[in-house]
């Protein structure tokens, strides 16, 4: 029973991880930096809330945190494709900028610095322990999301043609390949993905709570590093990364060692992780670069 | 989908034209005016010779043919039917392909995907990756251009990368093929396979617009030849009534003297060597032992000459060489000096000089002035206090302008405003300044013109003259017969075989260059 429970919490912490780091694998192959993924979820995150809310209905809150996600990754896009911005300074921007104004309507709608009222959320509730978790649709979609996007990437022209960009975009461009285009819709589809992530997340707690995020859109992009930018790969670090989280709240209950050491765990494995693996890995040669 | 080979001249071609004619063409890119009147014109079926000095607009016109831009006056024609102004995707469509000078494939992608790359079978809504490797191999059969359609480009040599290259535009039914200095990275069996397959797509039809620097491929291979200089068409010859003498004074407009000077070397004294290198193991960037396990001498006076195809280890030797990459074992020295351990700027204090491979990498600041870069390296030999002295690094300027024959004599423009030729002459003319030793130099004529290829070998022939040693290494191998006195070969990280220059010919070099043949020498 230990074990199952271990399991569960394992993948309840990693579907936040899985879905932005599907939508990371997808931009980053086609060449575009996902520092944003923070920004995508705590967007989604806020946007959830915001629809569950007002309508009462969980899937409102999805649709509406999806649209955050759009939202923010169209800014993205457009200004790292369009106008070729600099990818770590306009990643880091819409970060901040999606702190600030999830705060700012979070005051506006709810009068408060710190969290929403409850909202509605996909089931789960009352139903205890490890088969409560299995009722929430974002669950499947969480554990189903990296298979799907790594046979998008594999199999499908779109994925090819989204690797040939992130690679070498001139000889894409060449054969008449529309290479804006294809990256346009990889980074939308990024901000979607993540932004169900972030979907999860508040629904999963009902409420948002002020940068509730708290770095999951980084863990994640470092998951896509460690994954060798392959979706597969990726979602395995995911897992990786949440049952070291799971490990680290079993540890802390059990007050063995000092909680703050602990919490570091996760934090120290992805250092561990993406310092150890990423000098023997290649990024997509055209990755962060739109010049042409 | 297409069979190109095998698929007449579509219909409302009219035979009788020419398959390109291009009039008046103009074209400039902001000051420069690459395109002047330009024309050209390239029968059906025939391989057509382009050549002309760097910067002479041989591609600008290549790229208006293939609908890169559109030219600023002038008409294209092809097929007898006006195409002026016509986009990438139009050529294509009307069956112009062209293979570039730097590959634009994919190397994480295989063969096959790079192929059939924006014109995708599709199979039930996916991609059908088992019918594009079908489609490519029944291509490579059809051209004979044979190439594994499974493989990642990444593992493939440059020969089969460059079969790729013409797999594409066949694969999208080129009947017109324009190949902008195809040989510049191949080897010699690679080239002649090259001439094979070319003919065979000219038997089949098609059409052949050949790009080149190297007048003896011209001879070799076409029918006709168009001579470019300054933007302009100055010659259109057929090939048989030429010779490479002729080409070469259209291009330039005065005699040039192309003369292969067997190196007279040899008996030299076996004195003390100037540049020694012991069991010299480098790593590469990608490969353990990029260099692997090399010895060797040159004596003063000698030039002792390294040949084979890139990617061999000849770069990371020659950083390592420099100094601007670090020997994992082995010893180095000059005038018997160890230099191992010294920093660059050491090395060249006591008599090392280089010319990159890469000027503009390496041997150039691009933004930095022509005066400037004369005294890179050397900037503490120009200071007074703890300034440059500004005064004396003009003088050295003007004195090196003058006594290279950099062009524009401006010592105030940037590097970068110059020609691949003059930006050369800086370099060579910085590292032949200094007193030296030994002088490694990478690739000396790279993408120059004739006259400044003429006027470089013309410099490394006086360094040797005055007994300096040089470590020259080139992908031509024609350069490296012509100046060597003692011929290396680089495969695979290791010194195959050392001969003298009087028993090294293309055909016995070229076995070693491919790894077919291999005499490890003590």
């Amino acid at each position: 029973m230990g074990a199952l429970l271990f399991f569960a919490q394992t993948i309840r912490i990693a579907i936040p991880y899985l879905f932005a780091a599907a939508g990371g694998a997808l931009a980053e192959r086609a060449g575009v930096v996902s520092l944003t993924l923070e920004g995508f979820m705590l967007g989604g995150a806020f946007g959830a809330v915001l629809g569950s809310y007002y309508s009462h209905s969980a899937w409102v809150g999805l649709v509406v945190g999806v649209a955050w996600g759009l939202g923010l990754a169209t800014v993205h896009a457009v200004s790292a494709i369009r106008f070729k911005a600099d990818q770590i300074v306009v990643g880091v921007a819409i970060n901040l900028f999606t702190v600030g104004i999830t705060r700012f309507f979070l005051q506006l709608a709810f009068g408060s610095s710190s969290n929403s009222p409850r909202v509605a959320g996909f089931g789960g509730e009352g139903v205890a322990g490890a088969v409560g978790f299995l009722t929430n649709p974002l669950i499947w979609m969480g554990v189903l999301v990296m298979p799907v996007v790594w046979w998008v990437v594999q199999k499908t022209t779109f994925g090819l043609r989204v690797r040939a960009v992130g690679e070498h975009p001139m000889a894409a461009a060449s054969v008449g390949v529309p290479v804006n285009r294809v990256r346009y819709v990889a980074v939308l589809a990024s901000g979607a993905l993540a932004a169900l992530g972030g979907v999860y997340l508040a629904l999963d707690q009902h409420q948002f709570t002020d940068s509730m995020t708290a770095g999951r859109g980084f863990i994640a992009l470092a998951a896509v590093i460690f994954g060798r930018w392959d979706p597969l790969r990726a979602g395995l670090a995911c897992l990786l990364f949440a049952a070291a989280e799971t490990l680290q709240i079993q540890l802390q209950a059990a007050q063995l060692i000092p909680s703050q050491f602990v919490a570091m765990i996760p934090y120290v494995l992805t250092i561990i992780a993406v310092a150890g693996v990423v000098g023997r890995s290649r990024a997509p040669a055209a990755l962060g670069r739109t010049e042409d | 989908m297409s069979t190109p080979l095998s698929t007449p001249l579509s219909a409302p071609h009219d035979t009788k034209a020419p398959a390109v004619r291009m009039t008046g063409i103009d074209k400039r890119f902001g000051p420069v005016r690459a395109n002047r009147g330009a024309s050209l014109e390239v029968r059906q079926g025939e391989i057509h010779a382009l050549v002309g000095e760097n910067g002479a607009g041989k591609s600008t016109l290549m790229k208006m043919l293939a609908g890169m831009f559109a030219p600023d006056g002038g008409t294209i024609e092809v097929g007898g039917r006006d195409v002026t102004g016509w986009s990438t995707a139009q050529a294509i469509s009307a069956g112009v392909g062209m293979v570039h000078q730097h590959f634009m494939l994919v190397p994480t992608l295989t063969v096959a995907e790079n192929v059939v790359l924006g014109r995708e079978p599709v199979g039930v809504a996916t991609f059908d990756a088992a019918r594009a490797i079908r489609e490519v191999e029944s291509l490579c059969e059809q051209s004979g251009l044979h190439v594994p359609a499974d493989r990642l480009v990444a593992d493939l040599s440059v020969g089969e990368a460059q079969r790729v290259e013409i797999l594409k535009t066949l694969y999208r039914g080129a009947r017109i093929l324009l190949l902008d200095e195809p040989t510049a990275v191949l080897s010699p069996p690679e080239v002649a396979e090259l001439w094979k397959v070319l003919r065979r797509v000219r038997d089949g039809g098609a059409t052949i617009i050949l790009i080149t620097h190297k007048l003896d491929e011209v001879m070799h291979v076409t029918e006709h030849v168009t001579v470019m200089r300054q933007g302009e068409t100055v010659a259109r010859m057929a090939t048989r009534d030429t010779s490479p003498e002729g080409i070469a004074k259209a291009m330039v407009g005065r005699n040039v003297d192309l003369g292969v000077k067997v190196a007279h070397g040899g008996a030299r004294a076996m004195g003390a060597p100037a540049l020694e290198v012991k069991n010299l193991v480098v790593r590469g960037a990608r490969v353990e032992r990029a260099v692997n396990d090399v010895s060797f001498a040159i004596q003063p006076g000698e030039i002792l000459g390294i040949a084979g195809v890139e990617g061999n280890g000849q770069t990371e030797l020659l950083e390592a060489l420099a100094g601007l990459r670090p020997a994992v074992s082995g010893a180095m020295s000059l005038g018997g000096f160890d230099i191992t351990a010294l920093s660059v700027r050491d090395r060249g204090d006591v008599g090392l000089s280089h010319i990159p491979e890469d000027r503009h990498r390496r041997g150039l600041i691009l933004d930095y002035t022509i005066a400037d870069n004369l005294i890179l390296g050397q900037q503490h030999r120009f200071t007074s206090g703890a300034a440059i002295d500004v005064a004396a690094v003009m003088a050295h300027a003007q004195a090196k302008i003058t006594e290279y024959d950099i062009r524009p004599t401006e010592p105030l423009l940037a590097a970068r405003t110059l020609s691949g030729g003059n930006q050369q002459k800086v370099v060579i003319a910085r590292e032949m300044s200094r007193q030296f030793v030994a002088l490694l130099a990478a690739q000396p004529t790279r993408g120059v013109d004739v006259g400044a290829i003429e006027f470089i070998h013309g410099e490394l022939r006086n360094a040797r003259e005055a007994g300096k040693a040089i470590l020259l290494v080139s992908a031509e191998l024609r350069e490296v017969l012509s100046l060597s006195d003692r011929i290396a070969v680089m495969y695979g990280g290791k010194i195959v075989t050392v001969l003298n220059r009087a028993d090294a010919s293309e055909e016995i070099l070229g076995p070693f260059m491919t790894g077919a043949r291999r005499e490890v020498t003590a």
